[in-house]
C-alpha cells in the first residue's frame, strides 16, 4: 500500500504542537504513563483493570500493556514495564524470586487472594468411585482413570513441568496407583477437561482457584492429607515414613510485583497498589460474570468501582 | 571396476552389520549397564558436565549491564535502533489503529482517528485491481471484509501494521544477503550455518536477551520477527541466482552489462519467480510468529487466539486464526501480483507508478477523507458496528463436541496402533542407544556421507549436547521430529508433484498449505488435545501440519519450473506420462525437493517448543523452562542442542544428495 508520508509527518507535526498545549492534571509525582501488565486469563484482566481505574481516579496516567506471565520479567527489570499484578505463589515463585534478587524489582505484598490448587475430578466420578473425595478412595478405583498407555495404573494429568507442585513425588510417598502425565499449559489441561466432561469420561486432573472451571464445570478438590511444613521437609511425617510429599499441596498468596523505580517515581501510586486487596470470592463471582454470563470486562469492572467507592477510596487516602 | 563394485558390496555388508548391532545394543543396553555396573553408559554422569549455562548467562548480564563500544553502552545502542524501528511503525499503527495521538497512556489525546474500516477495503480492493484485476480485487476485498464482518477488525490492523514493517525489512535485508552469498563463496560459507542458527534456535531461547536489550514491546517483536522469518529469503534468493541458465548469463555480458546491471537487469528479473517464493515465506512465517510475538507486547490477532483458546473458546480461536490466514492470503497473492506488474526491479517499490493511476487513486482519497470526515457523524464508518458482526463460533464448538463424543473410541484405537506400531518402538530404539555408541555411529554417518570434515563438526556438536546433559533430550526430540519429518515428507512430496502437473488442484493446494501455514498451531493444537489427549501423539499431529508446507510448497515449484522444451523433448522421444514424471520432471526438479526437505526439517524442529506446551520431555521443554525460570543461560544452550541436531541433519542430507545427483550423472546445479 502507499502511504503518503510526507503528508502524514506533516499532519503528525502539527498535531503534536496541538497536543503539547492540552492541559494534564498535575497533583501527581508524575504524568508518565504507569504500565500495567495485561495477561490472558480473566481474573488477571480484572484485577489489573481495577488496579488501573483507581490509580486514574488518584490521577494517575496509566496504560495497559498486554505481556506473557513470564516473559514480563526482563521488562520489569528494565523499566519498561511496571506493575504486575498477580504473581501466583504457585506457579511464578521462581521468576519472581530470580528477579527480586537483581534488586530490580520489588514484591509489594499479597493481592489478599489465595491460590488453590490440587488433584480434581467431576462430580459424575463420585457414583462410579464411592468413598471420594478421601485420597484412598480415589486410589482405591484407580483402574477407573487408566487409559491405555497408562493401564493398569490411573492416568493423573498434572500441571506443566514448571508448575512444580510434586506430583511425581506425592504419588510414590503415598504409594498411589497412579501415573503422572504433564500437560504443557493449562490450555491443553482444561482441554482434556472439557473433553471429558463432554463425554462424562473419567478424569482427575489439577485444577487451581480462583479460575472459571470450578464455576463451569462441577466438581471437588480430592481431600489429601493436610499440607504442612514439616510434610514437605521431614521424611517421618504422615504415612510414609521414609518420603517427604505425603500430603497435599500448599495454599499460597497472589502476590503483586512492580519495577523498583515505582517507589522512587510515583510514591503516591506505590502505596494504593501497596494497599490494594481483593478476596477469593468476589473474584469468582467477577471471573463467572464475564467467562459465564458473557458480560463485557468493562461492565463488571465498572460494577466494582461503584460498589466498593468506600474501600479504593481508602486506598487512595 | 569390478574392484569398485566388490567395494559397494562390502559397504553394503558392513553398514548392516553396523545396523544389527545398533539395534542389539539398543535393546540390551539397560540390563547390559546393569550386570557390567556401568550405568554411566546408558545416562551420562551429572559429574562429568561442562558448566556452559552459567557461563552463557553471565556473558548476557555483562553485554547488558556493563558493555560498551566507545563511550556508548551497549543496551543504549540497541535501544538507539529499537527507537529507530519504532517511528515508523507507530506511524503506520496510528494511521490504521490507534489513531494519531499524542500524550501517553490514559492522557492520550487523539487528533485523527484511525483510518475507516471501508476506506482500507477499498484501497487494498483497488490495490489488487491495479496489480493484476478485477478477481484478485474481490479477493482481497473479501478477505479484508472478514476481518470486519467477524470482529477482527481492531487487532488485525495492529497486526498488519507490524507485518507493513517486518516484511519489506525482511525481504530487502535477505535479498542483499542472498545476492551476497551468491557472488562472495566465503560469505556463504560464513552465513550458512547463520542461518540454519537463526531459523532453528527456539525463538522461546533469545527472547529474554531480546527483550532486555531492545526493550519490552512491539519493537521486540518486530525483531524477533524479522531473525525468524528472512533465512529463506536469503537461501532462495542464493539458490535462484544460481539456477539461472548459463547462457542468460552469458547474454548479459556478451551485451556489454557491468557486473551491476548483470545482476539487477539481466538476473534478479530471470529469477523472479523463484525470489518470490522467499517473499511468500517471508510473508508466512511473519505471520506465523504473530502468538510469540503477541507474547511480548504486540498484541492483535495472536493475543485474541491465545487468550480465547485459553477460556476454551475454540470457534472464536479458530475464527481469529482465519483472520491470521485471510490476511496471509491476501497480503501474499497482491505481493506476487504487483511484481509481476512492476516494471521495476526491486521488489517492494511496486507500488512506485501509483500516483499515474489518477482514477484509482482518486477513488481511494475520496474514501479515505471521506471516512475521516463522515466518521464524525456516522460512527459506523468509523468503527465497524458491532451488530453487524457474524460468528460461528458456536458452529465450531459444537463439530468438536460432535466428534468428540461419537467417535472418541475408535480415534484411540488408531492413535493406539500407530503409537505402539510406528512410534514407540523407534522411540525405544533411538533412547536406547548408549551414547558411546550413539556418538561412534553419528561420526560413522557423516563420514560415510560426506567425509571427515563434516564428521569431525559432528562429533563435535554432539559432544556439546552431550556435555551439556542434554543426550535424552535430544533423543527424544530426534524422535519425535523424525517421526513427523517423515510422514510430512510422504504426504507432503506426492502432494507437491499432482499439484504442479494439475493446475486447479495446485491451486486448492496453494491456498491449502498457506492456511496450515499461517494458521496458528495453537488453533488446531487445542481441538487435537480434546481428541487425542496430551502426549507424543498430539505433539506429532501438530508438527507434521506445520512441517508439511515446505514440503509440498518446494516440490511443486521445482516439477513446476522443468523447462517445458526438456519436457517436449521427452514426449518427442516418446515418453508416457510415468516416464516424464521419474525420468525428467523428478532429476530436475530434484534439488528444490531436498530444499524443500531440508526445510521441512527445519519447521519441524522450530515447532519443537510448541511440542512442550502439549507436554513432551524434549529439547523443546528445556527452553520452554528455561524461559519461565528466565535462564538465559539455559535457554540458549538449549536452544543451540536443538539448532546443531538440525545442522548435522541437513549437511547429512545435503552430501548424500550431491551423491545421489553424481550417481544419477546430472552434475552441475546443486542443491546448495
Amino acid at each position: 500500500m502507499r502511504i503518503p508520508w510526507r503528508e502524514l509527518t506533516l499532519a503528525g507535526t502539527v498535531a503534536l504542537s496541538l497536543g503539547a498545549m492540552t492541559q494534564v492534571r498535575a497533583e501527581v509525582e508524575s504524568q508518565d504513563p504507569i504500565k500495567l501488565t495485561l495477561h490472558d486469563w480473566t481474573g488477571q484482566l480484572i484485577t489489573t483493570n481495577i488496579m488501573a481505574e483507581v490509580l486514574k481516579k488518584a490521577g494517575y496516567n496509566v496504560e495497559l500493556v498486554q505481556a506473557d506471565y513470564l516473559a514480563q520479567f526482563a521488562g520489569l527489570k528494565t523499566g519498561d514495564l511496571h506493575v504486575a499484578m498477580e504473581m501466583w505463589e504457585t506457579t511464578g515463585r521462581d521468576a519472581m524470586d530470580e528477579a527480586t534478587a537483581t534488586g530490580k524489582v520489588e514484591n509489594i505484598g499479597e493481592t489478599g487472594m489465595v491460590a488453590i490448587e490440587d488433584w480434581w475430578y467431576p462430580l459424575y466420578m463420585k457414583e462410579r468411585c464411592p468413598g471420594l473425595p478421601d485420597w484412598q478412595a480415589l486410589n482405591d478405583c484407580a483402574e477407573e482413570f487408566s487409559t491405555p498407555e497408562t493401564a493398569p495404573n490411573g492416568r493423573y494429568l498434572g500441571g506443566p513441568v514448571t508448575w512444580g507442585g510434586f506430583d511425581d513425588e506425592r504419588v510414590e510417598a503415598l504409594e498411589m496407583d497412579f501415573e503422572v502425565v504433564h500437560a504443557g499449559t493449562d490450555a491443553a489441561l482444561f482441554a482434556e477437561l472439557e473433553s471429558a466432561y463432554q463425554r462424562q469420561a473419567p478424569i482427575v486432573l489439577w485444577i487451581y482457584q480462583p479460575h472459571w472451571a470450578p464455576a463451569k464445570y462441577e466438581g471437588e478438590f480430592v481431600e489429601f492429607p493436610a499440607y504442612s511444613a514439616e510434610c514437605y521437609n521431614d521424611p517421618a511425617w504422615g504415612s510414609n515414613p521414609s518420603m517427604a510429599y505425603d500430603c497435599g499441596k500448599p495454599r499460597g498468596p497472589i502476590w503483586k510485583v512492580a519495577w523498583s523505580g515505582v517507589r522512587d517515581k510515583w510514591p503516591g501510586a506505590h502505596a494504593i497498589i501497596d494497599s490494594f486487596r481483593v478476596n477469593n470470592d468476589e473474584m469468582g463471582a467477577m471471573v463467572g460474570a464475564v467467562d459465564l454470563d458473557g458480560e463485557s470486562l468493562d461492565a463488571v469492572v465498572g460494577q466494582w468501582m461503584s460498589d466498593n467507592e468506600e474501600r479504593w477510596q481508602g486506598w487512595i487516602q | 571396476m569390478i574392484h569398485g563394485r566388490l567395494d559397494a558390496g562390502l559397504y553394503r555388508w558392513l553398514w548392516l552389520c553396523l545396523l544389527l548391532i545398533t539395534l542389539v545394543l539398543s535393546n540390551t543396553s539397560r540390563s547390559m549397564a546393569r550386570a557390567l555396573d556401568a550405568r554411566w553408559l546408558i545416562k551420562y554422569p551429572g559429574a562429568w558436565r561442562v558448566d556452559m549455562k552459567s557461563g552463557i548467562s553471565r556473558f548476557m548480564q555483562w553485554l547488558i549491564d556493563d558493555a560498551s563500544l566507545g563511550p556508548v553502552a551497549f543496551s543504549q545502542l540497541t535501544r538507539g535502533i529499537a527507537w529507530i524501528i519504532e517511528q515508523p511503525y507507530q506511524l503506520v499503527l496510528g494511521f490504521l489503529s490507534s489513531g494519531l495521538v499524542t500524550g501517553q497512556g490514559s492522557n492520550a489525546v487523539q487528533h485523527l482517528p484511525p483510518v475507516s474500516w471501508l476506506a482500507v477495503i477499498v484501497a487494498v480492493a483497488v490495490l489488487g485491481h491495479y496489480a493484476r484485476n478485477l478477481w484478485l480485487a474481490l479477493l482481497v476485498g473479501v478477505a479484508f471484509s472478514y476481518l470486519a464482518v467477524f470482529g477482527q477488525w481492531d487487532s488485525a490492523m495492529v497486526t498488519l501494521a507490524s507485518i507493513i514493517i517486518a516484511v519489506p525489512f525482511g525481504v530487502i535485508v535477505g535479498l542483499l544477503l542472498g545476492i551476497g552469498m551468491y557472488r562472495h563463496a566465503w560469505f556463504d560459507r560464513l552465513l550458512s550455518p547463520l542461518l540454519d542458527l537463526m531459523q532453528t534456535i527456539p525463538v522461546f531461547a533469545y527472547l529474554v536477551p531480546i527483550l532486555v536489550l531492545f526493550g519490552f514491546g512491539p519493537v521486540s517483536a518486530l525483531i524477533a520477527t524479522i531473525i525468524y522469518a528472512m533465512p529463506p529469503m536469503v537461501r532462495v534468493t542464493a539458490l535462484s541466482l544460481r539456477g539461472v541458465d548459463p547462457e542468460t548469463r552469458e547474454l548479459g555480458i556478451m551485451t556489454g552489462c557491468t557486473s551491476h546491471q548483470l545482476l539487477w537487469r539481466v538476473l534478479i528479473p530471470v529469477a523472479r519467480p523463484g525470489l518470490m517464493v522467499g517473499v511468500n515465506q517471508v510473508i508466512m512465517l511473519s505471520l506465523n510468529m504473530v502468538i510469540i510475538a503477541s507474547m511480548i507486547g504486540a498484541g492483535g490477532l495472536g493475543y485474541d487466539v491465545l487468550t480465547s483458546l485459553r477460556q476454551l473458546k475454540i470457534g472464536l480461536g479458530i475464527e481469529t486464526g482465519v483472520a491470521i490466514v485471510v490476511l496471509a492470503v491476501a497480503l501474499d497473492r497482491l505481493s506476487q501480483a504487483l511484481s509481476e506488474r512492476s516494471d521495476a526491479v526491486l521488489i517492494g517499490r511496486g507500488g512506485r507508478s501509483l500516483w499515474r493511476q489518477y482514477p484509482r487513486l482518486t477513488l481511494v482519497l475520496l474514501t479515505l477523507v471521506c471516512g475521516w470526515l463522515l466518521g464524525y457523524g456516522i460512527p459506523a464508518l468509523r468503527d465497524y458496528p458491532p451488530q453487524w458482526q457474524v460468528s460461528t463460533g458456536l458452529f465450531w464448538e459444537e463439530l468438536v463436541r460432535t466428534i468428540n463424543v461419537n467417535y472418541f473410541d475408535e480415534l484411540e484405537v488408531i492413535k493406539t496402533h500407530i503409537l505402539t506400531l510406528f512410534m514407540l518402538p523407534i522411540k525405544r530404539f533411538l533412547l536406547g542407544i548408549p551414547w558411546p555408541w550413539g556418538l561412534l555411529m553419528i561420526t560413522l554417518l557423516a563420514l560415510r556421507f560426506a567425509g571427515w570434515r563434516l564428521a569431525l563438526m559432528s562429533l563435535l556438536l554432539s559432544v556439546f549436547i552431550l556435555v551439556n546433559g542434554l543426550w535424552e533430550d535430544a533423543m527424544t526430540t530426534l524422535y519425535l521430529c523424525g517421526v513427523s519429518v517423515i510422514i510430512a515428507c510422504l504426504l507432503g512430496i506426492p502432494l507437491g508433484i499432482f499439484a504442479a502437473l494439475n493446475k486447479p488442484l495446485g491451486r486448492a493446494v496453494s491456498v491449502f498449505i498457506d492456511t496450515l501455514q499461517t494458521l496458528p498451531s495453537f488453533v488446531y493444537l487445542i481441538p487435537v488435545v480434546m481428541l487425542f489427549r496430551v502426549g507424543d501423539f498430539t505433539a506429532m499431529i501438530a508438527v507434521v501440519l506445520y512441517a508439511l508446507a515446505p514440503a509440498v510448497r518446494y516440490a511443486m515449484y521445482g516439477v513446476q519450473r522443468v523447462e517445458p522444451q526438456l519436457i517436449e523433448a521427452g514426449i518427442v522421444s516418446g515418453c508416457n506420462a510415468w516416464q516424464l514424471l521419474m525420468r525428467i520432471r523428478l532429476p530436475l526438479a530434484s534439488p528444490q525437493i531436498l530444499l524443500g526437505i531440508n526445510q521441512t526439517i527445519m519447521l519441524a524442529l522450530s515447532m519443537l517448543v510448541i511440542t512442550a506446551l502439549v507436554g513432551t520431555r524434549d529439547l523443546g521443554q528445556e527452553v520452554y523452562v528455561a524461559l519461565t525460570k528466565a535462564d538465559t543461560g539455559r535457554g540458549i544452550v538449549a536452544g543451540l542442542s536443538v539448532a546443531f541436531i538440525a545442522i548435522i541433519a541437513d549437511r547429512m542430507i545435503s552430501a548424500s544428495a550431491r551423491r545421489a545427483q553424481r550417481r544419477y550423472s546430472l552434475g552441475g546445479d546443486s542443491s546448495r
